[in-house]
């Protein structure tokens, strides 16, 4: 019997940054198809986890492995992980004045998907329903990549990204901070419309189990110190809504 | 000569080959009042014009250099190698066919034929001293505009060029100018009639093709009442070991409601010193704009200037500066609000990138009796890495209280999360670099037509282009 190979898997990982361990020992395997939620206090290791398997050069790999579909993305640049599927959601999107949106989105549409798909009519198309899911409107493609956006903005365009870009594996870190309810749920619902029934693979990274009520995740995963301390399903995101961090924290300690 | 071809084959820069020097007329190097004597002399030139050259000649050689800029840079210019005069071709031909093969394949290189089938209204190529080629629309000439190369026009319309000639810019205005003055050749005359406007831009390409080439072309631009024109000029060179020097000077007349734009993509090789005086003279309700860019050059040193003379006129002056490995770009602006209700804009960006270093240097005046007038200064200064550097002079005297003046300068640097942003995108760290710079450059690109703008974002990315360590 073959099985797909899991869009992620990352065994043993340990990260650092100047000198300094921030991730110890990450085990984690997400299926074609599969939400899994990454839940942790700040300074947990989260935004690292998410930097590290985008490539960011500042994060050094102690030891460890990333696979994405079964192939070595430790050797790849960022630019590389993105052209073989995976994609970050920013939690702070950069600013670059001058470059239009809608330049920008065709630009990496091309580079991501091929000439192709930045396009014609195709393209056209697909960036008019994903605009319309995430409500953002036509006026928007000539402004500047977040330039004066304010928070909603900025992650309604990340998702627009998303939603264009059809990676095999989509990371969201902190997607719903600073959004209120109909900012959170118009995010979801795009969020939804990428990865839900398709092949690709999801890692929510949060705070609060809010986003997780209408991304329904398959797994949580809670990160305390920069290791995985605790797995489940759905109702994880509940219990520790209810319950805090707090009861995790001392198992952690005590392992340090 | 082992070294010298080993240094002409390295770097980026794209226009930096050369043909075989071919000549009918080259003089030796070196400046005197002989040589300036002999150049009005081939010309063929009026009296008054070749004693113009004789004066200026003289207070050039009495002129100190330029107190401010790149002093140092400034003292490496050997005046005795630069060589003054070289002609060839014997005619400035109508026909590209008729233009000797050599000169036509590289102007047919850099894209000019096909620049002009496609959206220009005219053109001059400019080689070496003389204009090689020279075309306009039958449409244009029949509304009597005049668009000649400075050469023909002097033979053609004597009372016009003695008029206006040196009005803007005197000879003794600075050392370059009088140098201009005294052994200028080729450059274009343009006269537009009252009222008549010209849609497509006209263009003048000027390339130096020889070793320690000097380059002096002297253009005069005169816009009648209500008229408009868009002037546009590209200049590239081979990169050779040895310096080649290009010093223009440019004078432009906006006469009553007349609208001038002239914009500049300079793109000369790294040993070019581009040391050039741009002026106009705005009148009563008429717009000069200046849209230059500054690509390449060793050392440019540019201003350009409008004297906004009559009530109600306007000027702006958009300018982007990259300044790359041993280039210097000190380039700026200069507005006089010389009467009521005039209104300026000046809009400056620069880049700096592996030990380049750009300059800001800007002066804006309102003079005591201007009521009413307004000001705006923007410069923006981008550094790539840390051993460039950008500085910035900005002057204003402002004589009249009522002047509203804004001022705003920023320096920033470009940060390694934009990068990542953009790589995290689909992009090489190449691209993203590209991506930051050309929109950094927008606001000025915008004001292009179409086909330069494009052709700027390409050099821009060719720059970016093996520069990542």
């Amino acid at each position: 019997m073959s099985e797909k190979p899991p869009v992620l898997s990352i065994e043993g990982l340990h990260v650092g940054i100047d000198g300094t361990s921030i991730l110890h020992g990450i085990d984690l395997k997400i299926k074609p198809g599969e939400i899994h939620a990454i839940m942790g206090r700040n300074g947990s290791g989260k935004t690292t986890a998410a930097s590290t398997i985008m490539g960011h050069p500042d994060y050094e790999i102690e030891s460890g492995s990333i696979e994405l579909n079964g192939a070595d993305l430790l050797e790849l640049e960022a630019w590389e992980r993105a052209r073989k599927g995976v994609f970050l959601s920013f939690q702070y999107p950069q600013s670059v004045p001058g470059l239009q949106v809608g330049h920008f989105l065709r630009k990496s549409v091309a580079a991501i998907r091929g000439d192709e798909a930045a396009k014609g009519a195709p393209f056209r198309d697909a960036l008019k329903s994903a605009m319309k899911e995430v409500s953002i409107p036509r006026s928007f493609l000539s402004r500047y990549v977040n330039d004066g956006f304010s928070g909603g903005e900025k992650k309604r365009f990340e998702i627009l990204q998303l939603m264009l870009l059809k990676p095999k594996l989509a990371i969201l870190d902190e997607t719903d901070s600073g959004l209120d309810i109909d900012g959170i749920r118009v995010v979801s619902r795009g969020i939804n419309a990428a990865i839900r029934g398709s092949d690709s693979g999801a890692l929510i990274i949060t705070h609060y189990s809010r986003i997780l009520e209408h991304v329904k995740p398959d797994y949580v995963h809670v990160l305390i110190k920069g290791k995985i301390v605790k797995s489940g399903g759905p109702e994880l995101a509940l219990e520790l809504e209810e319950k805090g961090y707090e009861w995790l924290e001392s198992d952690a300690t005590e392992d340090d | 000569m082992a070294m010298e071809e080993a240094r002409e084959a390295v770097g980026d820069y794209k226009e930096g080959w050369h043909d075989p020097e071919h000549s009918t007329i080259r003089f030796d190097s070196g400046l005197s009042e002989e040589v300036v004597r002999k150049i009005s002399k081939i010309k063929n030139e009026p009296e008054w014009m070749t004693e113009v050259r004789v004066k200026a000649y003289h207070h050039f050689v009495s002129r100190p250099m330029p107190g401010f800029g790149d002093r140092e840079a400034l003292e490496g210019i050997d005046f005795d190698k630069v060589c003054y005069y070289l002609r060839s071709s014997d005619a400035t031909e109508k026909d590209w066919e008729d233009v000797p093969e050599d000169i036509r394949n590289t102007f047919d290189r850099l894209g000019i034929p096909e620049a002009e089938q496609k959206w220009l209204s005219g053109v001059t190529a400019q080689y070496e001293s003389e204009a090689v080629y020279h075309s306009i629309r039958e449409d244009l000439e029949s509304q009597g505009v005049i668009f000649l190369d400075m050469d023909s026009g002097l033979r053609e319309h004597p009372e016009l060029v003695k008029k206006y000639f040196c009005s803007v810019v005197p000879y003794q205005d600075n050392k370059f100018s009088a140098l201009n003055t005294a052994v200028w050749s080729g450059g274009s005359f343009i006269y537009i009639p009252k009222g008549v406007s010209v849609e497509m831009p006209v263009q003048a390409y000027f390339r130096i093709n020889a070793k320690n080439m000097g380059q002096f072309e002297r253009t005069l631009i005169i816009a009648d009442e209500g008229s408009s024109i868009h002037y546009v000029e590209g200049c590239t060179a081979p990169t050779y070991s040895t310096d080649s020097l290009h010093s223009a000077v440019v004078e432009l007349i906006a006469l009553e409601g007349a609208h001038i734009r002239y914009s500049t993509i300079q793109n000369w090789s790294a040993n070019v010193y581009n040391l050039v005086t741009k002026r106009g003279i705005a009148h009563k309700n008429s717009t000069i704009e200046w849209i230059d860019g500054n690509i390449g050059s060793k050392l440019t040193m540019k201003y350009p200037a409008v004297i906004l003379k009559g009530e109600g006129s306007h000027a702006e002056v958009i300018s982007v500066a990259y300044a790359g490995k041993g280039q210097h770009q000190d380039a700026g602006a200069k507005i006089h609000h010389l009467a009521s209700n005039t209104t300026s804009k000046i809009l400056s960006k620069s880049i700096s990138k592996d030990g380049g270093r750009g300059s800001y240097r800007g002066m804006v005046t309102v003079s005591p009796k201007a009521e009413n007038c307004k000001l705006n200064v923007v410069c923006d200064a981008l550094i790539l890495d840390d051993g460039s550097q950008t500085d910035t002079y900005p002057t204003m005297e402002v004589a009249n209280p009522s002047a509203r003046c804004e001022h705003e300068a920023s320096v920033s640097k470009v940060s390694d999360d934009q990068v990542f942003y953009l790589m995290s995108r689909g992009h090489s760290e190449e691209e993203a670099l590209a991506m930051i710079v050309n929109g950094f450059f927008e606001p000025f690109t915008r004001e292009l037509p179409m086909e330069y703008a494009v052709e700027l974002n390409k050099l821009m990315a060719l720059e970016m282009e093996g520069s990542i360590g």
